[in-house]
């Protein structure tokens, strides 16, 4: 067990040299405005600081350190140089209300972002300043029903989204006031087309899709959908959480989407950050342009301006208070940049080699396919319905003992429809060795659970904890240290 | 192949145990009419050097001017042990904590963070954080909605006086959920919102009420007055504050003796370097009794097989992945590094050193008003107490001042005539505790200048040296 912070915190113990060593007298604020007691923060030194902190990583699973093939996640390795650019002291000294005059650097990166995504999607126009996917979600409903509401196509209330779906699509088109309605998943893996037509008509705002889905297949149907959904006066929107697979390949736009956000700390290869922080532009077809949100940067010439609710009235507005996460779009222009023409389309052809390499070595070492007909995209399924109905393991007991072989777990559980899924998404960063090693691991637990389940069932055994107890976490909550109900 | 590790002996052998001819194949299954296209207007790759310098070109371009701009951004110093720890490939890289076991690190660091900001905001319980103050908000308010069961009316008052994207922010996301913001006026002379403002909507149905502290012109508002009104009527009350001030100024948690219900703002004065406005991290804390309303991430302590203490993400029946469209919000992310920046900051300064930090801002800023009202036609705007910053009134139109400014490389204020076109000629000055004495009189210098050559008003300041 590691103390927390503030258990090693001395009364009187200051790490001195990081603020002011004069402490100036305010007196032109009256009492009544005061903190009467300082604020029980940790007091301790720098060194103290440093150590625990740097300890504190060194308890973590990272990229840097692990194979780490979450699904639907893309946890590719994100380049040291893209972090070194993005921490140049201009940019990070660049105030968020500077002048143009002061912000032309900065400003032409943003432009030739803006330009580069939508060259890659395929759309119209890019707004960069959504701060993450599921702001990019909200961003992206928002705008659907922008231009609903302005023809005065008031009726539709009703946004479609298939049981794959990641759990954002249906909050965020709750959050634009939409009810959802869900479209099954046929038995091959695409969504069930008979069923949509069904359901979908002029109370039809819009679909939201991810192609290739979370169930790791590209759905071949996407022509026929978006004809679909088109006739009927809807629009089609598409979560980008899966664009790696595609990057260079084939276009949102050219699909016939109407709507697409980006997830930059995916594709774009920006670090995670043990859960973000993340960007997510938005792209729209030419009919959503005036709608998208603000700010977006404009060239005249030589010249780089902002557009704003000024020169975008019709502009679903801003959604933070300055440009979104800036520091993370300058990284994933560094990245793009490095990457170039050629190394776009190399994304998803060495993702989807290193996919489809361990789709097929998994299923030789006897694990079940959830679409073994189907080609796997940059991410694929397996089910272990058998091992938790034949031995009492379950999807869950797999992914500890991953752990203790030092690979971080695939997504569990996740999509939905698949029981005792592993959603496995090696990404094109890791080399055929590291895949090698990971269908031994997967081997050697396939056999620990036919000699010694209890082995597998009380993983982790080799980690700072064993199996946490997250019932008891969320029954009895403790979710702030508090010096007087310490035992 | 930048970043792709595969050797062509190693793709002859991938390829051949999938059993294709060739990387192609695998795409067979899209439609071959969709396939793309040649990328004309992408350029080719860089190395890596090529990319650093077309970068730090362009990071010198923008000039490190003085910066005098604060409206929710400042300017503070970072201690270097801040982002050389923030930036190891183990947080750095890291994913979301949902592998509780392999995420201690994060876990930990994030209970911490948790502890800290009720620490210094008095409140009973955190999140992991959220986008960034504005969108913070939004989520604020949507969860006063949420927790008042006592009101029906989802209208929410709102000062005119609290940051104008703030306001903006909150009615782009709030707009589509039949949430009615109601502006509440700024007494003209104080800048601060009266209680008399309030009296309009004395017993009526109230979700919710916004106390900024300090206001967008760095004012202080009545907090514990405009506390008091929002519990007699039955309304939420959610605290938009500068973390960096609550070290001197009352927390939310003790505003008008029980303190507010929420309470949320920008995290970036607490380790997060200015750029260009992200990433920054939204705060949000609340009282014990409606923690299940609050959205984003939550942390708990909890107890592993063993019996040893371990952290876990809790709470998660709220969240999009498991309710998915009964969610408490969209959100499925923090802004974990920034986070982690932020608990190391705090963790270094302690509270002595935040409240040091604060008081060297107070007393710059206070310096540069000083200086700054002996120059004729230039004054405070306000008179209430503020913190850290100031409107100051002009003789000559703010916009032509800060230009003149910005070609001497001073950023020399904010123009609010945009938002606030009923103040006239003024700007929002804020000096941290990074200007030097040195900018502060070349500021007042050239401002004395720029207003004699611009408005006629004779120079009040001599000159250094002629």
């Amino acid at each position: 067990m590691m103390l927390l912070i503030q258990e090693q915190s001395k009364q009187g113990r200051r790490a001195v040299a990081q603020a002011p060593l004069q402490k100036a007298e305010i007196t032109d604020i009256p009492e009544q405005f005061r903190r009467r007691r300082s604020a029980n923060l940790p007091e301790v030194s720098e060194m103290q600081v440093v150590r625990h902190y740097t300890r504190l990583s060194q308890r973590n699973f990272s990229i840097d350190t692990q194979f780490y093939p979450l699904g639907s996640c893309t946890m590719k390795y994100n380049p040291r140089g893209a972090n070194e650019m993005a921490m140049l002291a201009g940019f990070l000294a660049r105030h968020p209300e500077a002048p143009e005059s002061h912000s032309q650097g900065f400003m032409a990166c943003l432009h030739d972002l803006q330009e580069m995504l939508k060259e890659l999607t395929g759309m119209q126009a890019v707004s960069l300043s959504p701060a993450a996917g599921a702001q990019g979600e909200f961003a992206g409903v928002a705008m659907i029903r922008a231009y609903h509401d302005e023809r005065g196509d008031t009726g539709r209330n009703e946004i479609l989204v298939p049981d794959a779906a990641h759990g954002t699509n249906p909050a965020s088109a709750v959050m634009c006031g939409y009810k959802t309605r869900e479209i099954p998943t046929g038995a091959d893996g695409d969504v069930d087309v008979e069923a949509l037509k069904a359901v979908v008509g002029p109370q039809t705002a819009g679909i939201m899709l991810t192609n290739p889905s979370t169930l790791g297949v590209f759905d071949r149907g996407i022509l026929e959908i978006a004809r679909l959904v088109h006739d009927a006066g809807g629009l089609l929107y598409y979560d980008g959480a899966n664009l790696n697979a595609i990057l260079g390949k084939v276009r949102p736009g050219d699909m016939g989407f109407d709507v697409i956000h980006m997830n930059l700390h995916k594709t774009f290869s920006t670090p995670h950050g043990g859960g973000g922080p993340g960007s997510g532009p938005v792209g729209v077809s030419e009919r959503l342009v005036p709608y998208l949100p603000v700010p977006m940067v404009t060239r005249d010439g030589d010249e780089y301006h902002w557009l704003t609710e000024t020169e975008c009235p019709r502009s679903i507005g801003r959604l933070s208070a300055f440009a979104g996460n800036a520091g993370v779009l300058l990284r994933a222009y560094a990245y793009a940049r490095m990457l170039g023409r050629e190394g776009m389309s190399r994304v998803a052809e060495y993702s989807t080699l290193n996919a489809n390499y361990m789709f097929k070595m998994l299923q030789e070492a006897g694990f079940e396919a959830a679409f073994p007909e189907r080609r796997a995209t940059h991410e694929f399924i397996i089910t272990l319905r058998k091992q938790a109905k034949e031995r009492g393991v379950n999807t869950m007991d797999f992914a500890k003992r991953l752990l203790d072989y030092g690979f971080h777990a695939p997504t569990t559980y996740f999509p939905l429809l698949v029981p005792e899924c592993l959603l496995i998404e090696p990404t094109e960063t890791e080399d055929k060795g590291t895949l090698d090693a990971f269908i031994q691991a997967m081997r050697t637990i396939q056999d620990e659970v036919n000699t010694d389940g209890e082995l597998v069932k009380g993983a982790p055994h080799t980690l700072p904890v064993k199996r946490l107890d997250d019932v008891r976490a969320a029954r009895e909550l403790d979710l702030a240290w508090n010096v007087s109900a310490e035992d | 192949m930048p970043f792709i590790p595969h050797t062509d002996q190693e793709v002859r052998e991938m390829l051949e145990a999938i059993g294709v001819d060739g990387i192609e194949d695998l795409f067979e299954e899209i439609p071959a009419d969709l396939r793309c296209v040649e990328l004309k207007s992408i350029p080719p790759a860089m190395s890596e050097l090529e990319a650093s310098q077309l970068m730090a070109g362009r990071a010198r371009q923008d000039g490190q001017p003085a910066c005098f701009l604060g409206g929710g951004a400042y300017d503070h110093h970072i201690p270097a042990a801040v982002w050389q720890i923030t930036t190891r490939g183990e947080f750095y890289s890291a994913y979301t904590p949902y592998q509780a076991e392999a995420s201690q690190g994060t876990l930990q660091l994030l209970y911490e963070f948790q502890s800290m900001m009720t620490a210094l905001m008095g409140m009973d319980v955190s999140n992991a954080s959220l986008y960034d103050g504005a969108s913070a908000l939004a989520e604020a308010l949507l969860m006063a909605v949420r927790a008042n069961r006592k009101s029906k009316s989802r209208r929410i008052l709102v000062p005119r006086s609290l940051h104008p994207s703030y306001r903006k922010v909150a009615g782009n996301i709030l707009k589509n959920q039949g949430i009615e913001l109601v502006e509440l006026p700024f007494d003209p002379e104080g800048g601060h919102t009266d209680i008399g403002a309030l009296e309009p909507y004395d017993g009526e149905d109230i979700a919710a009420l916004v106390i900024p502290q300090p206001n967008y012109f760095g004012v202080l508002e009545d907090v514990d007055a405009l506390t008091g009104w929002g519990r007699r009527n039955k309304a939420m009350t959610v605290a938009v504050v500068n973390p960096l001030a609550m070290s001197i100024l009352s927390p939310p948690g003790e505003w008008g003796g029980e303190g507010v219900d929420i309470c949320c703002g920008e995290g970036q004065p607490l380790g997060a370097p200015l750029s260009s406005g992200g990433p920054y991290f939204g705060f949000l804390c609340c009282r014990q009794g409606i923690v299940r309303q609050m959205p984003g991430r939550i942390i708990g302590r909890t107890l592993d097989q063993d019996g040893n203490r371990g952290f876990t993400l809790t709470l998660q029946a709220r969240e999009q992945h498991i309710r998915r469209s009964k969610a408490t919000s969209n959100i499925c992310t923090n802004q974990g590094l920034m986070v982690t920046a932020a608990t190391i900051h705090m963790a270094l300064l302690g509270a002595e050193g935040l409240e040091r930090t604060a008081a060297a801002c107070h007393a710059n800023t206070s310096d540069l008003v000083a200086r700054l009202s002996s120059l004729t036609g230039v004054s405070p705007r306000f008179s209430r107490p503020v913190f850290h910053e100031r409107l100051m009134s002009l003789p000559v139109a703010a916009d032509d001042v800060l230009r003149a400014l910005a070609a001497h490389n001073i950023l020399g204020g904010l123009d609010i005539s945009g938002d606030y076109p009923e103040l006239g000629r003024a700007i929002l000055i804020c000096a941290t505790e990074k200007r030097t004495v040195g900018e502060i009189e070349s500021f007042v210098e050239k401002l004395a200048r720029v207003i004699e050559l611009q408005g006629g008003v004779p120079c009040q300041l001599q000159p250094k040296e002629s």
